[in-house]
């Protein structure tokens, strides 16, 4: 079989990544084609209809409306549209820089191993949350700021994981072969070594995209992410928390979307994983 | 001594770590884009208060002068006067410490005490229905946020069933038992107070389980795969061969070397736990150093958010060189060396 078709064939054996799948399918969707999906656009701004205040799930409004009046579900798939910009871009600037960094310290070695590594072990050593809290509360709290904070927090994971994988791989015959026949480091780590790390951080990007999520959002749960009226899941739970346990639909969607998000991507990460046959 | 030379090797590697980590910190509070004197007194501030600020903080001086003065306070034990809550960054730190080291200790007794017994059994039960359960539940552990968890628990036990209660340390009627190390739990069951023990405890769980439910996912799944993979392995057959009981086949021989990635992961994870305190202790109202921390970066207190970056590093890093060490102990073959923190 060839490798394409086995991998889709191993992949399918387990039920669970379809479902990863088909979760992560629809989020994407809906974030792509927010304006034609949800059922009120205009309620993802700054609208007000106190009249349909604190609604309860019904068929006008699927999942309830909140204390000013708008359409959770409407919000909820708009708030999927920044977490998912936000994790793309995160992961966009996290994920060349660590590899790189990375690359560069496995395969050289020497100081730039030491420099890089322990630069490296320094981020590492504040928690993840942490760090990028301190670096939301110290610059202003938009989603610009946010996104940054984030992949300060990120990168050095790629940078361990593409250090690693510089490291064995450099030793490998193929590597020897190309510098016997006189290729550069930029080729070496470009050409031959990078290309057979692109699935394993492939699996991890994808695994990590609703771990951005889950932070992004636990920022924006402590007042620390994307401002309003911006819809975004975390702010959601974090506004509803207040009028607990009476409006209780105004917390419990948004965090169960934050869930399916972060369930999504985790299933299809494990499907790809297993799919490809590695380790992370 | 062995054991001398690897602590005192991995304290200076400690050392080293946080020296960068305040470095970066430091740094990330003097960058900042504006005048972080400003920021902190706000826009109603007259120019002299503002002015006043920047002195007291050596705002007006050049970066590495600020650092090394910075330094010199660290080294006596000074980070400097919280600019939101008047008092010493290092007095506001130590009332709070105790709060943050019992949530999060709790947290990590319950990672370990349901994570590693869930997990052996999941792999002991392989594709059965008790092992889709645990793993379902692990699963489900791991991909919510410990907000949600915290809401959660909060809306079944504290407001629809009223079983524990939702916010604080201790009961308003309780009053806490005679200081010793902080903790309450601890210092009730010192005193001999078992009714303030029990109060404590009660409103320990709530915010320990929602802390600890990612950990115990991560936990079970991580010990579940090593564990099914020691199942392959000849040795176990043999102890099969020889009529072991399954149960001490699964506790000695097989959970042993299995906890072994168990512990590093866990120590690792003990950085998320930290992370999710943050948001542990702003539910449910846990007067701790998280909760300070949130206060602190709401009000762009830069002393106090420096101070509480490094404690928690500093927390973290001794408690992920205290598990390997753990790990060591479990595992001869694993060599101790160098600051590899």
């Amino acid at each position: 079989m060839p490798f394409p078709l086995l991998g889709w064939y191993k992949f399918c054996r387990n039920p669970l990544s379809i479902v990863g799948l088909f979760l992560v399918a629809i989020i994407v969707l809906s974030a792509c084609f927010a304006s034609y999906i949800a059922p009120y656009p205009r309620h993802a701004g700054s609208f007000v209809d106190f009249a349909n205040a604190n609604r309860s799930p019904d068929t006008q409004y699927w999942l309830g409306t909140d204390n000013i009046g708008r359409d959770l579900l409407s919000r909820i798939i708009y708030g999927y549209r920044v977490s998912l910009m936000l994790g793309i871009v995160v992961l966009s600037l996290a994920v060349p820089i660590g590899v790189m960094l990375g690359l560069a310290a496995g395969y050289f070695g020497g100081w730039a191993d030491y420099l890089i590594m322990r630069v490296t072990d320094v981020f590492l050593a504040v928690p993840p949350l942490v760090l990028a809290m301190a670096i939301m509360g110290l610059l202003e709290p938009t989603l610009t700021n946010a996104m940054l904070a984030v992949s300060a927090m990120w990168w050095p994971w790629y940078a361990r994981l593409a250090y690693n994988m510089a490291r064995s791989e450099s030793r490998e015959d193929y590597v020897v072969a190309a510098k016997v026949i006189g290729a550069g480091p930029f080729h070496l780590l470009l050409r031959e070594i990078l290309p057979n790390c692109i699935p394993t951080i492939l699996t991890k990007v994808t695994l990590d995209l609703g771990f951005v999520i889950m932070i992004a959002s636990s920022l924006s749960f402590l007042g620390l992410g994307v401002q309003p009226p911006t819809p975004d899941l975390g702010s959601m739970v974090a506004n509803g928390v207040q009028y607990l346990p009476d409006t209780w639909w105004v917390v419990l969607f948004p965090a169960l979307a934050i869930l399916f998000a972060v369930l999504g991507f985790n299933l299809l990460g494990d499907g790809l994983r297993d799919a490809t046959d590695q380790r992370i | 001594m062995e054991l001398l030379r690897v602590v005192s090797a991995r304290l200076a590697g400690i050392i080293l770590v946080l020296f960068g980590t305040s470095l970066l910190i430091f740094g990330i509070a003097r960058i900042i884009p504006g005048d972080p004197a400003r920021i902190a007194l706000g826009p109603e501030a007259s120019q002299e208060q503002v002015q006043m600020l920047r002195e007291r903080l050596h705002l007006d001086e050049p970066f590495g002068a600020q650092y090394i003065e910075f330094l010199k306070d660290l080294s006596m034990g000074d980070l400097g006067t919280s600019l939101y809550t008047q008092r010493p960054v290092v007095q506001d730190i130590s009332t709070a410490l105790p709060a943050t080291f019992e949530l999060v200790f709790a947290a990590g007794l319950l990672v370990l005490l349901l994570g590693i017994p869930m997990g052996v059994l999941s792999a002991h039960w392989r594709d059965r229905a008790g092992d889709h359960v645990i793993r379902l539940v692990a699963l489900l552990g791991v991909v919510t946020p410990s907000f949600v968890w915290a809401v959660l628990l909060m809306l079944t036990f504290a407001y629809f069933t009223e079983i524990l209660p939702a916010a604080g340390r201790l009961s308003q009627s309780v009053s806490p038992a005679p200081l010793v190390t902080g903790m309450y739990t601890l210092d009730a069951a010192i005193a001999g107070r078992w009714d303030i023990l029990k109060d404590a405890l009660l409103h320990l769980i709530l915010p320990a389980v929602a802390l600890a439910m990612s950990g115990i996912g991560q936990i079970a799944r991580l010990t579940r795969a090593s564990v099914a993979e020691i199942y392959q392995a000849t040795y176990i057959d043999m102890a099969r061969a020889y009529g072991f009981a399954p149960r001490r086949i699964a506790m000695k021989y097989a959970l042993r070397p299995a906890l072994i990635p168990t512990l590093t992961v866990f120590g690792l994870d003990f950085a998320n736990m930290l992370g999710g305190a943050f948001l542990i202790e702003q539910v449910f109202g846990w007067p701790g150093l998280a909760r300070y921390g949130v206060q602190a970066i709401l009000h762009k207190d830069l002393n106090a958010i420096v101070g509480v970056v490094l404690v928690i590093s500093a927390f973290f890093l001794i408690v992920n060189a205290i598990v390997d060490m753990a790990a060591a102990w479990i595992n001869p073959r694993i060599r101790l060396s160098g600051p590899a923190v």
